[in-house]
């Protein structure tokens, strides 16, 4: 019962992780884009949620109204402002930008929030629990791991059933025919990546809710966030999803055995599976 | 009348490669015009010329009454020219009808039910229906030039220019295509057609226009210009191999 007590929190656990990993992965799968610099997006999502909720008083969950607009706004602006420009043939010039977005998002939550930890606080959700067959809950892992089942069949949705996910997929595929076709490139990619944001949004509202951040903690979230990517195989939303699972049980196994072994656990189930699958559990079938 | 597309002086050179030297021609709307040329003509590049994906050296190039000599790709697509490639270009990795939808909705306008209406309408006269579900990607050469055509057609075009669509085909399939081809053009769309299938050109076009090394060589009726000894000569050996 313990054991399966450990799978089930590893695999709410997974739930966030997935949410850290989506729109890494929606924006590697439109427009080929390593984004070093998600993690402190994150980060920096959890501390607009922050504000919001000092400044106005609001739960944490409802500064998502808020908080998720302002994000994917600033994504359409860093889009086509920044990052467009640095899209070509050669890969190494987003990997720097981002970098250099990285250091610049650090520093600036540092000089405006301080190094101090924070946290939001999300009331008697923080506590909550449900009891069944012997296992008891947390209701806010389970509404993390709810909003990231949702949100991934969300842009599920929006790739495969839309003209906006058509226009996404086709700008991917070949994107000189679809230029020719009238779709505006970097338009098309400020939508991406404003779809993202207001993702990593989420995220960072779900992770400050959970536990206390600080400005430097965005690598370690841009870690997870690409394991699980390469775990459920890139391009792939579905398998994100069971990447962040299989890195979230990974972990809370790992703990379960020795505290200090979380995320050495985690880490070492990422590099076997990388050894075995390259490319990931459930890569994307290309026709 | 006024000519619907027409190309006045247009030279483009790479270095010292002349890829379109002078060129000039009238295209009357509603008609069907058929290209010849050896490979490496220039007939190609003429096309890119044509849609914008070349910008010439040199020279004007008017469309349905607008100067489009300095217009963007995207711009002239809207504007109603569409092309197939003669190595077909499908967004692989999408269905057949996605293909078809995005031509409908950002080169031919169209949004929602009345772009699917329309779709299903082009596939089913591209004969490409029953595959609308299947991945371009696996699609046969024949599903492929097919499709080259639907998104072609898809986005409404005034101006359809196809690039050796019959290439590579058998008999009977280069058969259906021409039917379908001349459909179309019975309906009064204008169109340029490369080809290096000759007899499918004859079964088609109005006029035909032959190129070399850039140039305008001959033009007038398709008999009378495939029986020309300049035609005769240049043509020995590539109706062979089509």
């Amino acid at each position: 019962m313990e054991w399966v007590n450990v799978v089930v929190q590893g695999t709410l656990l997974g739930g966030l992780y997935a949410l850290f990993a989506a729109g890494l992965s929606l924006i590697f799968g439109v427009m080929r884009l390593v984004n070093i610099a998600h993690g402190d997006l994150i980060v920096l999502g959890a501390y607009l949620g922050l504000s919001v909720t000092t400044v106005l008083g609001l739960h944490p969950l409802l500064a998502l109204i808020l908080v998720v607009p302002v994000m994917a706004g600033f994504g359409y602006v860093l889009q086509r402002g920044i990052l467009n420009q640095t899209l070509g043939k050669d890969i190494l010039p987003p990997l720097l930008v981002t970098f250099g977005l990285s250091v610049i998002i650090q520093n600036t939550l540092l000089e405006t929030y301080s190094a101090d930890p924070q946290k939001m606080n999300a009331g008697a959700l923080e506590t909550a629990s449900v009891s069944a067959a012997g296992l008891s809950v947390g209701l806010l892992p389970l509404l993390t791991f709810g909003t990231a089942i949702a949100v991934i069949a969300t842009l599920q949705w929006i790739f495969y059933r839309t003209a906006l996910g058509r226009a996404f997929r086709a700008t991917s595929d070949n994107p000189e025919i679809a230029q020719l076709m009238g779709l505006n490139r970097r338009h098309i990619f400020g939508l991406a990546m404003a779809l993202a944001l207001g993702v990593t949004a989420i995220a960072g509202i779900m992770l400050g809710i959970r536990t206390s951040f600080d400005p430097s903690i965005g690598g370690g979230r841009l870690i997870f966030g690409f394991e699980a990517v390469i775990i459920g195989g890139l391009g792939n939303l579905w398998g994100t999803l069971a990447g962040g699972v299989i890195l979230g049980v990974a972990q809370t196994i790992g703990a379960k055995i020795d505290p200090g072994w979380q995320l050495l656990a985690g880490h070492l189930a990422f590099l076997v599976i990388l050894a075995l699958r390259p490319n990931g559990l459930f890569p994307r079938i290309d026709g | 009348m006024a000519a619907f597309l027409q190309l006045d002086q247009v030279s483009k050179a790479f270095g010292a490669v002349t890829v379109a030297d002078a060129l000039s021609f009238d295209v009357p709307s509603g008609e069907a015009l058929g290209v010849i040329g050896p490979n490496g003509a220039g007939k190609t590049s003429m096309f890119n010329l044509i849609t914008g994906t070349l910008s010439p050296t040199s020279g004007r190039i008017l469309f349905d009454g607008q100067d489009v000599t300095r217009s963007s790709a995207a711009k002239r697509c809207r504007a109603g020219m569409a092309r197939s490639f003669q190595v077909p270009q499908p967004f692989s990795g999408m269905t057949v009808f996605e293909n078809a939808m995005i031509a409908a909705t950002q080169a031919g306008g169209m949004h929602g039910r009345t772009a699917e209406q329309f779709c299903l309408e082009v596939l089913d006269q591209t004969e490409l229906l029953d595959r609308a579900n299947t991945l371009a990607g696996g699609l046969t050469l024949l599903g492929r030039k097919r499709l080259e055509l639907t998104r072609a057609l898809c986005a409404r075009p005034k101006l359809l220019m196809l690039d050796e669509i019959a290439g590579g085909l058998t008999d009977a399939e280069c058969g259906a295509l021409i039917q379908t081809i001349r459909d179309i053009h019975a309906r009064g769309v204008t169109i340029i057609w490369i080809e290096h299938v000759v007899h499918a050109l004859l079964a088609v076009v109005d006029r035909l226009i032959v190129i070399d090394f850039g140039r305008k060589i001959a033009e007038g009726a398709p008999r009378a210009i495939m029986e020309s000894p300049e035609v005769q000569e240049i043509y020995l050996g590539i109706e062979a191999d089509a």
